[in-house]
């Protein structure tokens, strides 16, 4: 095990930068998530990690060690690919013991011991005398898991280890991940462009996009304290809503104007510049007021256009203005498309990005400070 | 068998499919359909025709033809096959012949597979155009370097031995192609895992790609050997010893050895028929991995 630093790393392929100066520790034993879009840069990263991809510019570390130049095999790290990469003409026992004969400096009986280990940690010791022809998805993700397992890396890699998966398969794999990190407590990088494995798996999670990195920081903080518009918008599901508004100063106090309403900026407030800026409040934060005995507040009219019932609640598409959002009401409400509705906020839960660059101006929760950096502790122990 | 079994209906499928296209009524389709079966019938009978006229010929005493009567299998087939591959030592011929072929897949096989090995996955300068070159040797078959060779050759004092029928066939672009483009089309994932665990290139070309590349190889084998048995007018020109000649060359020593001026065709098609067999074995035992070859060219 060991601990896993970035500084200024960059990868380019000709004139296109993959990767754009990321700086990044991974600590001793983290389960550490790298999200983000198609072509944001996670993979590549992830590449440049294990040395598949050599480095531009900077300096890759483990523990000590500068390994920016040394190749995939002297690093030590294991790998899990997307499409499992197991050989189809052996068995997945055979696929497992493979390559310990080259990377590491077990003895057979050693081999054997620990592939017996794994197999029982994964629960593939029915399946060792079969190929992987005569495996099932999961099944196959598995087998390449064990083979990573075997050979005791100090970091395991692991690339989209789930999309191959269906959903149902997917979910059950993703518990079992993070029960074999907790047995195991290897340090661990992960990417995938599912941001529920990202929240669900990570201590910390890293957002890409770009070739740069947006955020690093644990789920919640990700989710309460997103700090750019990016963030916010990929992180959470249904995705958070952005709207334009104006901030100005009445009675001294913020309120951001968009063209349909105006509602005031709580909490500590007072540091927001004023000028045009992006409001963000996610679905799950509006609600729709029903009739009378409302609490006085500043309900925002709008105009349902899309229904979408969920079950356990019902997503409905408004506009407002110009801008359309989404809120997630409550499910059998009956609102058709045309209803008008009033639609009440969280005060607590207010977002305001910046219009140009969409760094995130203020959080309204007063609960903590947005940049606030969150000492982690990887330690499972 | 299937791939004789599989023309038909491919046929039918057609037929129907214009069927379909034109609107033309069923009886009509079924007269296309009769008329492809019978163009087809009478493309295969064309083709083996002269196979079977060999063959016919090869049992008759003296083999000559001047009617469609003379065209009935003979009574002297098992003494024109013995007096052909003993008496007549044609048997030496057939072993030297496949002891060179066989030298010449085996020997291509490596020389290919080291070659594609290192054109796809070394990162080499220029490996595009070092591909090309090789690809444009195709363009210079054996024949056309038969003066220059002939000269090499016999300064190697390599003239009447297996080294001057073997080694000039040794590298093979067409193998090196194919082989490249089935690697190609091993995921890379497989690589980089082999790169991450430190298997050697050597050891990942004998474990993984070898057994991945299995059917192709063994299609490539075929032709190649197909090929090598062929050979005529180079071991023609190189070995002048009849106890080192291949059995193409061997054949018109057949004819030679009739007596009284007279050509014995039935010697001759008994050779050609001797000849025939071990190319057509390797077909028949290995047409499932040699089609896919086929496919995966034309891809």
């Amino acid at each position: 095990m060991t601990d896993v630093t970035l500084e200024a790393v960059r990868k380019s392929y000709g004139d296109v930068d993959a990767v754009e100066g990321v700086d990044l520790r991974v600590a001793d034993g983290e389960f550490l998530v790298v999200v983000g879009p198609s072509g944001c840069g996670k993979s590549t990263t992830l590449r440049l990690i294990a040395g598949l991809e050599t480095a531009t510019a900077g300096t890759i570390r483990m523990g000590e060690t500068d390994v920016t130049g040394v190749e995939p095999a002297d690093r030590n790290v294991a790998m899990v690919f997307q499409n499992y990469a197991l050989y189809p003409h052996m068995t997945a026992r055979r696929n497992i013991t493979f390559g310990t004969g080259s990377s590491t400096s077990f003895t057979d009986a050693e081999i054997e011991e620990r592939v017996r280990e794994a197999a029982e940690a994964l629960d593939i010791t029915d399946l060792l005398d079969r190929k992987p022809a005569a495996l099932s998805g999961g099944e196959r993700q598995r087998v390449a898991l064990g083979r990573a397992l075997v050979r005791d890396p100090d970091v395991f890699l692991l690339d989209e280890p789930l999309s191959n998966l269906d959903a149902k398969l997917r979910i059950k794999m993703r518990a079992e991940l993070a029960k074999l990190h907790e047995e195991f407590g290897t340090t661990t990088v992960y990417v995938t462009h599912d941001q529920t494995e990202a929240m669900t798996l990570g201590d910390r999670v890293v957002v890409m996009d770009d070739g740069e990195i947006q955020q690093v920081a644990p789920p919640q903080e990700l989710y309460d304290y997103p700090a750019t518009q990016f963030v916010a918008e990929f992180i959470g599901d249904p995705a958070m809503n952005t709207l334009p508004v104006v901030v100005d100063r009445r009675d001294g106090r913020p309120v951001a104007t968009h063209a349909a309403f105006s509602l005031p900026l709580p909490g500590t407030g007072d540091t927001v510049p004023e000028g045009p800026a992006v409001l963000g409040v996610r679905p799950e934060h509006l609600s729709v007021a029903n009739g009378d005995g409302e609490p006085a507040g500043n309900p925002i009219e709008a105009t349902v256009t899309v229904t979408e019932p969920l079950g356990d609640s019902l997503l409905i598409e408004c506009r407002a203005g110009d801008d359309a959002f989404r809120v997630e009401a409550e499910p059998r409400l009956g609102l058709v498309s045309g209803d008008t509705v009033r639609v009440r906020y969280d005060p607590e839960r207010l977002h305001l990005f910046a219009a140009d660059t969409g760094e995130a101006l203020y959080h309204s929760d007063t609960g903590r400070r947005r940049g606030a950096a969150t000492p982690v502790d990887p330690d499972p122990a | 068998m299937s791939s004789v079994a599989t023309l038909p209906d491919r046929l039918g499928e057609y037929t129907e499919q214009m069927v379909a296209e034109t609107g033309g009524d069923t009886r009509d389709g079924l007269v296309e359909r009769l008329s492809l079966h019978a163009l087809a019938l009478g493309a295969v009978l064309l083709l083996v025709l002269p196979v079977v006229v060999a063959a016919i010929v090869s049992t008759k005493p003296t083999g000559i033809v001047t009617s469609v009567a003379d065209l009935v299998p003979g009574r002297s087939g098992a003494a024109n096959y013995r007096r052909a591959l003993v008496g007549l030592g044609f048997w030496r011929f057939m072993l030297n012949s496949f002891v060179m072929a066989a030298i010449i897949v085996v020997g291509k096989l490596l020389v290919a597979a080291l070659a594609a090995l290192a054109i796809v996955y070394y990162r080499l300068p220029y490996k595009n155009l070092v591909f090309l070159v090789v690809l444009f040797t195709l363009m210079l078959p054996v024949p056309v370097r038969f003066v220059p060779l002939y000269r090499l050759v016999v300064e190697l004092g390599w003239n009447n031995s297996f080294l001057a029928i073997t080694v000039p066939y040794l590298a093979s672009a067409t193998t090196v192609f194919i082989l490249r483009q089935h690697f190609r089309s091993i995921p890379s994932s497989l690589v980089e895992t082999a790169k991450l665990d430190g298997v050697g290139p050597l050891r990942f070309l004998v474990s993984v790609l070898v057994p991945m590349s299995r059917g192709i190889i063994v299609g490539v084998s075929v032709i190649m050997f197909v090929y090598a048995w062929n050979q005529y007018l180079w071991p023609l020109v190189i070995i002048d010893t009849e106890g080192q000649q291949v059995a193409q060359v061997g054949l018109s020593l057949l004819r030679g050895q009739a007596s009284s001026g007279e050509i014995a065709w039935s010697m001759v098609m008994t050779g050609s028929i001797l000849t025939l067999l071990p190319p057509l074995a390797l077909l028949v035992a290995f047409r499932k991995p040699l089609l896919e070859t086929f496919t995966l060219q034309q891809r």
